[in-house]
C-alpha cells in the first residue's frame, strides 16, 4: 500500500518533467538549446489559469497554455534562428520575460501580485493523492502520451529523422533539400507547447497560478534531457528519477534523515557526473547552440 | 553626407590617421548601435506596458527617471546595484573573452559573499578595518573562484559543456549555502548569519550627507579599481593576451603554444572570482552579515550587463549604470505600474540586442 502511494505521489510529481522533457529533447535534438523551458512552463501555466478562468472550460486552458508556450518558444525561434542571436542569452532572457510578464499581467488582470483566483481545473477531487485522482485527470494521460510520442516522432516519422538531422549537421540536411530553419522552428514551437502543458499541469492541480510556480522545474527538465542522453523515453526515465527523490524527501520530512536540500541537489549533481563523464560520456547533439553558416 | 564632410575638412597629414580614425568610428557605431536600437524597442513595449494599465507613459518615464537619477536617494541605490552588477558583469565579460559561457555568476557571488561573511565572523573585532580589507577581498575572491573553477575543470578535463555545469551548480551551491545558514549559521529569530565584527565599510552617506539612506558604499571604489584591473589584464598582459586568442579560436591559440585547458579552467576561476568579490558590496558595504540570496538575480543580470557592455570592462561599467537604473526604475514607479513592467523590459533589451549586434554588423558593412 505504501509502495503504490509512493508510486502514485510520484507519477504526479513527474507529470511536469515529463512534458517539459519531452520538449527539451525534440528542441535540443535539432539543435537548439532548451534553456527557455522554465519561461514556457511559467507562460504556459499563467495562460492556461487565464483562459481557464474566463471560458470555465479546463480543455480551452490547456488551448490557451499551448498558445502562451508556443508563442514564447517562437520569440526564441525567430531571434535565434532568424535573427542569429545567441540561445544561452535568448534562453534566459526568455525566462526573465516569462517571469515579468506573467506577474504583470497577474497585477492587471486579477489586482494581485501573488496569485489568480481559484480556477476549475479537471474536476474537484483531483487534489488527493490517490490512484482514482490520478486516473481522472487527462493531463496524466497527456502527459505519458507526451513521451511515447516525442519517441514515435523522433525515430519512427520523416519529420524526426530532419529534426536529427538538422541537430546533428544541417548543412549536410540541406544539401539534401531539407529546409533547415522551419525544421527547427516547428521542433521549438512544438517543445514551447509541450512545457506549456506541463506549467498547466501545475496550475490546474493548485487550482491557481501562483507567482513563479514553475519554481525551477524547466531546468529539472533540462537536466533530465541532457542526464537521458536526448532520447525521449531515457529522459522520461530521469524524470521519474528525479519525482522519485523528491517524493522520498517529502515522505521523509518527518524523520529528518536526509536534510531537504541534499535531495534538491540530486538531479543537478547527477547531471554534472553525466556530462563528466564517470559512468559514460553524455554527448549532445553535435549542432546544438549553433545556427552559423545557414 | 560622408562626401562632404571629407570635401571640408583638410586634407590629412598621412593616410594611415584617417583609416584609423574611420575604423574607430565604424568600432563604435558597431558597440553603440545595437544597444541604442535596444532601448528603444524596450521603450515601445514599456508604452504598450503602461498604455494597458491605463497609466500615461510620460508621467510613468518621468517618475522613473526622477527616482532614479533625479534625487540623491535614487542616484545611491542605483550606484549601489550598479557596484554589483559591474562585479558579476566583468565576471560574464572575463569568461566571454576566453569564449566560456559562465551562466553561474548567481551561485559565485553568492559563494563570494558567504565566504567573506565567514572570516568576518571568525576574525576578532580588534583587527583593524585596513588590515581586514585585502583578508576579505581574498576570501571571497576564493569563495567565487572555487565555484567557478569547478566548471573550468569539468570543461578542461573531461569537456562537460560549461554553460550546462554552472547553472547545475548555481542550484547545488544555492542549496547547500541555504543548509549551512539554515541548519548552522543563522542569528536567532532571523534568516541570516550574525552580525560580521570587524571589516564593515562605510557608506557613501558618511561623506556626502544627501546619499542618506541609500545602500552606496565604497566599495564602488573598489568596483572602479576592479574594472581598470580587468582591462590591464586583458588587454595588457600575457596571460590576457592567451586568455583572448583562445576565445577568438582555442585551436589556433593551442597551435601557437597556448595551453587552451589551463586558460580554460583558469579564465572559469578568475571569473568566479570577481563575482565572488561582487558579495563584499553587500556583506561588507550594506547589511553587514550574509543572507540568503542576496543577490536577487545580480549574477543572471551580469550576462546582459557583459553582452551589452560588449565584454569591455569600461562598457561592462556604463551597462551596469544602465540595468541597475532600470532595476531601481521599478521600484520608483511602482505605484503607478507593477515593478515588474522593468523585468520585462530588461528581457526585451537583451534579447534585443543579441539578436541586433549581427543584424547591424551586417547593414554597416553594406552601407560601406
Amino acid at each position: 500500500m505504501i509502495v503504490l502511494l509512493f508510486l502514485a505521489q510520484t507519477l504526479r510529481i513527474a507529470i511536469p518533467y515529463l512534458f517539459a522533457a519531452s520538449g527539451g529533447v525534440i528542441s535540443e535534438r535539432a539543435g537548439l538549446i532548451g534553456l527557455g523551458l522554465e519561461g514556457y512552463m511559467l507562460g504556459g501555466a499563467f495562460c492556461g489559469a487565464v483562459a481557464s478562468y474566463y471560458t470555465g472550460n479546463a480543455w480551452l486552458g490547456l488551448l490557451g497554455a499551448v498558445v502562451g508556450g508556443v508563442l514564447l518558444a517562437l520569440l526564441y525561434a525567430v531571434t535565434s534562428i532568424r535573427f542569429r542571436g545567441d540561445q544561452v542569452v535568448i534562453g534566459i532572457a526568455i525566462n526573465l520575460f516569462a517571469s515579468g510578464a506573467t506577474r504583470f499581467f497577474l497585477r492587471l488582470l486579477f489586482h494581485s501580485s501573488a496569485n489568480s483566483p481559484r480556477i476549475p481545473g479537471f474536476g474537484v477531487e483531483q487534489t488527493g493523492t490517490g490512484w482514482l485522482a490520478i486516473a481522472r485527470n487527462p493531463l496524466i494521460w497527456i502527459g505519458i502520451l507526451a513521451v511515447a510520442f516525442m519517441a514515435w516522432l523522433l525515430y519512427r516519422t520523416p519529420f524526426g529523422l530532419r529534426v536529427r538531422a538538422v541537430g546533428e549537421h544541417p548543412a549536410a540536411a540541406m544539401s539534401v533539400g531539407i529546409r533547415v530553419a522551419r525544421v527547427r522552428y516547428l521542433a521549438v514551437a512544438l517543445s514551447g507547447a509541450l512545457a506549456a502543458l506541463g506549467g498547466a499541469y501545475l496550475a490546474f492541480d493548485q487550482h491557481q497560478f501562483t507567482a513563479e510556480m514553475s519554481a525551477g522545474r524547466g531546468f529539472i527538465a533540462l537536466a533530465a534531457t541532457i542526464f537521458g542522453r536526448w532520447d525521449p523515453v531515457r529522459a522520461a526515465l530521469a524524470c521519474l528519477l528525479f519525482a522519485a527523490a523528491e517524493t522520498l524527501q517529502i515522505q521523509l520530512q518527518g524523520a529528518q534523515v536526509i536534510p531537504s536540500q541534499f535531495v534538491e541537489m540530486i538531479p543537478y549533481a547527477l547531471t554534472i557526473v553525466a556530462l563528466a563523464g564517470v559512468v559514460g560520456r553524455a554527448v549532445p547533439p553535435a549542432a546544438l547552440g549553433k545556427v552559423e553558416g545557414l | 553626407m560622408t562626401i562632404h564632410a571629407t570635401e571640408i575638412t583638410p586634407a590629412p597629414p598621412s593616410a594611415a590617421p584617417a583609416v584609423n580614425r574611420a575604423s574607430r568610428r565604424a568600432e563604435l557605431e558597431e558597440a553603440f548601435l545595437p544597444a541604442i536600437v535596444a532601448l528603444l524597442i524596450a521603450a515601445l513595449v514599456g508604452d504598450v506596458l503602461i498604455l494597458s494599465f491605463g497609466q500615461n507613459p510620460g508621467t510613468v518615464y518621468k517618475l522613473l527617471i526622477e527616482g532614479t537619477w533625479g534625487n540623491a536617494y535614487g542616484l545611491g541605490q542605483v550606484l549601489y546595484k550598479a557596484t554589483t552588477l559591474t562585479f558579476t558583469g566583468l565576471a560574464v565579460a572575463v569568461g566571454l573573452r576566453a569564449g566560456l559561457f559562465n551562466i553561474g555568476a548567481e551561485s559565485q557571488l553568492a559563494a563570494g559573499g558567504f565566504v567573506a561573511a565567514l572570516v568576518g565572523l571568525a576574525l576578532p573585532a580588534s583587527v583593524p578595518t585596513l588590515l581586514a580589507l585585502p583578508i576579505f577581498i581574498v576570501a571571497a575572491a576564493i569563495g567565487g573562484g572555487v565555484v567557478g573553477g569547478v566548471p573550468g575543470v569539468l570543461k578542461a578535463k573531461f569537456g562537460a559543456h560549461e554553460v550546462i555545469t554552472t547553472i547545475m551548480l548555481n542550484f547545488i551551491v544555492l542549496a547547500l549555502l541555504n543548509y549551512l545558514v539554515a541548519a548552522h549559521l543563522k542569528a536567532a529569530d532571523s534568516l541570516h548569519t550574525a552580525t560580521i565584527h570587524t571589516g564593515a565599510l562605510p557608506r557613501l552617506s558618511n561623506y556626502i550627507g544627501p546619499f542618506h539612506g541609500s545602500a552606496a558604499n565604497v566599495v564602488i571604489l573598489l568596483a572602479v579599481a576592479v574594472v581598470i584591473a580587468t582591462w590591464y589584464y586583458l588587454f595588457r598582459t600575457r596571460g590576457g593576451f592567451e586568455l583572448r586568442a583562445t576565445g577568438l579560436q582555442p585551436e589556433a591559440a593551442e597551435y601557437g603554444g597556448v595551453n587552451v585547458g589551463g586558460v580554460w579552467w583558469r579564465a572559469m576561476a578568475l571569473s568566479g572570482a570577481l563575482a565572488g568579490i561582487g558579495g563584499l558590496n553587500f556583506v561588507l558595504g550594506y547589511k553587514y552579515y550574509y543572507e540568503d540570496s542576496f543577490g536577487s538575480g545580480a549574477g543572471f543580470l551580469g550576462i546582459a550587463v557583459a553582452i551589452v557592455g560588449r565584454n569591455h570592462p569600461v562598457g561592462v561599467a556604463l551597462a551596469a549604470l544602465v540595468f541597475a537604473t532600470i532595476s531601481q526604475g521599478g521600484l520608483a514607479v511602482n505605484a503607478a505600474v507593477p515593478k515588474q513592467m522593468v523585468d520585462v523590459l530588461q528581457a526585451v533589451v537583451i534579447i534585443a540586442v543579441v539578436a541586433s549586434v549581427p543584424e547591424v554588423r551586417r547593414v554597416l558593412r553594406r552601407e560601406r
